[in-house]
């Protein structure tokens, strides 16, 4: 496929190529205009602060939010037209239209407000701890997707699509939860073995599929989704084994690990907030290092954008994908120490959820940088921690959640679209293309 | 018909491609437009074409004011234009592409008319001696074939303004000099020919008038009688020498020899490149000449060792590289130039000092134990850009957005940044400005007199003549020939196409 596309896609791009680099290029490009400055410097100030405009306009980081806020605009209609106040309002909207007015402000109020103290701070609370415990549960339910989401991101940029973080993160778990329960070791070396543990399960579900795709080209996307299926079964199968299970029980879940292989709270027993998110921001520093300033973080952008030159600059490819496979699965693995290791202490086979899935989410609105990765986790852990007080105090379903998470992706996939809503101007490569 | 094009300027941004640009072209004449790339000659014929709007100016037919919404509009005005890359749909034949976008149809089931559009070409390819098949499928024409279908295409519009942009970038000499016989018809018959190019050569054979444009304005008009020189500077802006300067070779030892090296197709079994060997010495430059795909690619790429499917021998120095890994072979001294620099040379995304070290980046001192030394790295872009008159905003600007000819820069220096033992470059200059050429020509040479033996692959005569030593002419994988550099063009076509040379062989 490469093969027909390397020559397809040169074709297509050289005959705009001069002249759509013309704008950009010194040689071509008129002098600033200095000749005019001293006489009118407000015209060449006004110009330069249009153009730092026009940057940050066309920045991609603008669209990222303008995503959010226009699918949590979206989500405002669906929060309106989903209350029963509203409905009921509506039905003789034609005599006294202010009452449904009156009912659609406070049904987006009510949500809003439910998803802010559900999931930021909680003004109702009677004390401190119980007004900031919102946000230590959205950084507590943040914690795997940022694991996950910065093994995604390096993936991503290494052109490596992986759809596995879901069997990753649940082999990781296992391994981990295993270790955490069935072996007794002295205090903090227990911790230490269990993540190994959970960073190793993670990166052999994530060696096959680099393994494959390095030795027989075999599609990273398929093997990884396949992949997926084999790890929830495998787990479904361990759970049902004695060695999984608690002694005198033939439930699929497994003995709560030691006290010595949980991560340790943060913040005291008040709050679910464990050392893992720690962990978890520490390894975001790793990520940004090893992309940024390690050769083999530039190995692997340079196959990402351009295995050809890559290759012709004697790297070697094939390496690259089964190590970026393997550093992503290490993550995904990790994701798995948050829950079996940090929040629920057992593994069962919902103990993966929809985390694996919704990293992808998260490491593409982060635009797969570690910073924006850790962002956007915490975004979406507040929309996850929110989820609970938004259908007990607004009596909303929890779905309205999951519509605004698919309404992001949706929104971040067509950057077009979000820039024709918000009338922001097209970056320049982009019109040379629609002309 | 009389086309004129009045004070037209087109902006991108803060950027004017093409600034009150005057031109008139008169029916029964070639108008040449010559400028270097990224001068706006494409740009100019896009808003002609109804491509782009243009920001101001007027286009006028026969005195009449026009304007083209868009391809349609300009085709149903008369106006046709041939691309530099062909718009063919290689599955179809020649009568279906011809056809397509102006389908006739016949009888109530609206079938289409295949008959009507066969005998428009067979009217079209008679009246000018084409001898284009309306049968034969497109994919199995040769390049120039394609190309006569193309202005068939435009003709059967009944084009009276016909636009060729860089029509001769893909042809080989011949078919260059058929073409322009063609054109020369195409004028005798009453059409208005424009000529985008920026090869002089051609300008000189074939036009009537000379237009050029450099930096998006037009600077002077010139008659074809104006040398090579006078042309070039205009282009360029500044004198322009159009013949290297370079002293005789004095080839030291054999650095490189290639033994019997054959490369077969792993999907079709076929050899691309069959039996060849040849040596290179230290301190000379052999070009490969050929006409493109003719395993010229498949030569240079299977001694650095990216192709896989490789029988024979390559030894550098008396090492052996044949089944080592690319990056040894990059150790053992040898500086690859890539013949698809977009593709193989650069990372388009990568920053300007990112490229420089793209196969430097983990060696001292570029990084230490694994890790990238910003400085260091930024102090090296510095020096190279410098260095090579790279023009770039920043050596922290992408890669992508710098010209075709400042990309070939940032490969240059970066591969002429480690001594090297063997120089391999393939189409070193394609689509570079003549300023660039220069400039690249004049590296080359300087490496050669280091004592680096030089091989240089190119489908421009010109520049094989320009720079070699000893010249391998190319056909169908295998080397027809190694001759000096002092036979004439020719013969040299005549090889290019499989004949062997008369000359004598040089040692």
């Amino acid at each position: 496929m490469s093969g027909e596309e390397k020559g397809g896609a040169a074709e297509e791009r050289t005959p705009n190529e001069p002249e759509a680099a013309s704008p950009a290029d010194p040689e071509t490009a008129p002098e600033p205009p200095r000749a005019d400055a001293p006489g009118d410097p407000g015209a060449d100030s006004g110009s330069r602060s249009r153009t730092v405009l026009r940057e940050i306009l066309e920045s991609s980081t603008l669209v990222v939010i303008m995503a959010i806020v226009a699918s949590l605009a979206i989500g405002g209609l669906l929060i309106v037209f989903a209350d029963e106040d509203v409905r009921e309002a509506a039905t003789y909207f034609f005599s006294r239209p202010a009452d449904t007015f009156q009912a659609m402000g406070d049904a987006l109020g009510g949500a809003y407000s439910a998803m802010f103290s559900g999931a930021v701070l909680n003004f109702n609370a009677n004390d401190f701890s119980g007004v900031i415990k919102p946000f230590t549960q959205t950084l507590t339910q943040a914690t795997p997707l940022i694991f996950a989401g910065l093994g995604l991101g390096i993936g991503f940029r290494a052109g490596l699509f992986n759809i596995g973080a879901q069997g990753q993160l649940l082999i990781g778990a296992t391994l981990g939860a295993y270790v955490g329960f069935a072996w007794h070791l002295p205090w903090g070396i227990h911790l230490l073995v269990a993540i190994v543990g959970c960073a190793l399960g993670g990166a052999i579900w994530g060696f096959i599929p680099g393994f494959l795709k390095a030795r027989t080209g075999a599609h990273e996307v398929i093997v990884t989704i396949m992949l997926n299926y084999i790890a929830l079964n495998l787990v479904a199968w361990l759970l049902t084994l004695d060695a999984f299970q608690r002694e005198g029980s033939d439930n699929p879940i497994t003995p709560i690990v030691d006290e010595t292989a949980q991560y340790p709270l943060l913040l005291g027993s008040d709050f679910n907030l464990h050392w893992g998110f720690v962990l978890a921001l520490a390894c975001a520093a790793g990520v940004w290092w090893l992309m940024e300033r390690s050769t083999l973080g530039f190995e692997f952008r340079a196959v990402g954008a351009n295995p050809h030159a890559a290759r012709t600059a004697g790297m070697n490819v094939t390496k690259a994908y089964i190590l970026v496979m393997v550093i992503a699965g290490a993550l995904a693995g990790l994701a798995g120490s948050a829950p079996v290791l940090g929040t629920e202490k057992v593994l069962t086979t919902a103990t993966a959820g929809s985390l694996g899935f919704d990293a992808i989410t998260v490491a593409l609105l982060g635009r797969s940088r570690p910073l924006g990765t850790v962002m956007a986790a915490i975004l979406f852990g507040g929309l996850r921690a929110s989820g609970p007080t938004l259908q007990v105090q607004a009596g909303l379903p929890v779905d309205i959640v999951f519509v605004i998470q698919a309404l992001i992706v949706l929104f971040i996939a067509a950057p077009p679209l979000v820039r024709s809503i918000f009338r922001l101007p097209a970056p320049a490569h982009e019109k040379e293309v629609a002309a | 018909m009389k086309l004129e094009l009045r004070k037209i300027t087109k902006k991108f941004g803060d950027f004017t491609a093409n600034d009150q640009i005057d031109l008139v072209v008169e029916s029964g004449t070639v108008h040449a437009l010559l400028g270097e790339n990224g001068a706006g000659k494409s740009t100019l014929m896009n808003v002609l074409f109804g491509l782009y709007d243009a920001d101001g100016g007027e286009i006028l037919l026969d005195d009449e004011t026009r304007v083209f919404a868009g391809p349609g509009d300009a085709m149903a005005a008369g106006i046709g234009m041939v691309h530099q890359h062909f718009m063919l749909v290689p599955v179809f034949t020649v009568a279906e592409n011809v056809m397509l976008g102006h389908e006739q149809v016949r009888g109530p089931a609206k079938l289409l008319d295949l008959e009507a559009a066969r005998e428009k070409v067979r009217e079209i390819s008679d009246r000018f001696g084409f001898h284009v098949d309306p049968d034969a499928m497109v994919e199995d024409l040769s390049v120039g074939a394609q190309q006569r279908v193309e202005i068939i295409k435009a003709l059967s519009r009944d084009a009276r303004v016909l636009i060729l942009d860089e029509p001769t970038a893909v042809l080989t000499p011949q078919e260059t000099d058929e073409l322009l016989e063609i054109v020369g018809q195409l004028r005798d018959s009453g059409t208005a020919v424009v000529l985008i190019t920026h090869k002089l050569r051609e300008v000189k054979a074939i036009a009537d008038t000379i237009t050029v444009i450099r930096r998006g304005k037009v600077v002077g008009t010139a008659e074809p009688t104006a040398s090579q020189e006078e042309l070039a500077s205009l282009m360029v802006g500044r004198d322009v020498s159009m013949t290297v300067d370079k002293d005789d070779a004095t080839p030291g030892e054999p650095m490189l020899r290639v033994e019997n090296l054959t490369v077969i197709d792993e999907d079709t079994r076929i050899k691309l490149l069959d039996g060849v060997s040849f040596e290179v010495r230290g301190g000379e430059i052999l070009a490969v000449a050929g006409v493109q795909g003719n395993g010229q690619t498949e030569l240079a790429e299977a001694i650095l060792g990216v192709v896989d499917a490789v029988e024979g021998s390559v030894t550098l120095d008396g090492t052996e590289l044949m089944g080592r890994s690319i990056r040894d072979n990059l150790d053992a001294g040898i500086g690859f130039v890539p013949e698809d620099r977009t593709e193989d040379g650069v990372v388009a995304s990568f920053t300007v000092a990112n490229n420089l070290i793209l196969d430097l980046y983990d060696r001292e001192p570029y990084s230490k134990r694994g890790a990238i030394d910003p400085g260091v790295v930024s102090r090296n872009a510095e020096e190279q850009v410098e260095k090579f008159d790279v023009r770039t905003t920043s050596t922290e600007a992408l890669t992508g957005s710098l010209s075709g000819g400042n990309q070939q820069k940032v490969v240059l220096a970066r591969e002429l940044a480690r001594d090297l033992k063997l120089l391999i470059a393939s189409q070193p200059t394609r689509g570079l400005d003549v300023g660039s050429i220069e400039f690249v020509h004049k590296r080359i040479i300087e490496e050669r007199d280091k004592g680096v033996a030089v091989v240089i692959v190119s489908s421009e005569l010109d520049e094989v003549y320009a720079l070699a030593d000893r010249i391998a002419v190319m056909y169908h994988g295998r080397i027809v020939d190694i001759v000096s550099p002092d036979t004439d063009r020719d013969t040299m076509g005549l090889m290019m196409a499989g004949a062997h040379g008369d000359e004598e062989e040089a040692a």
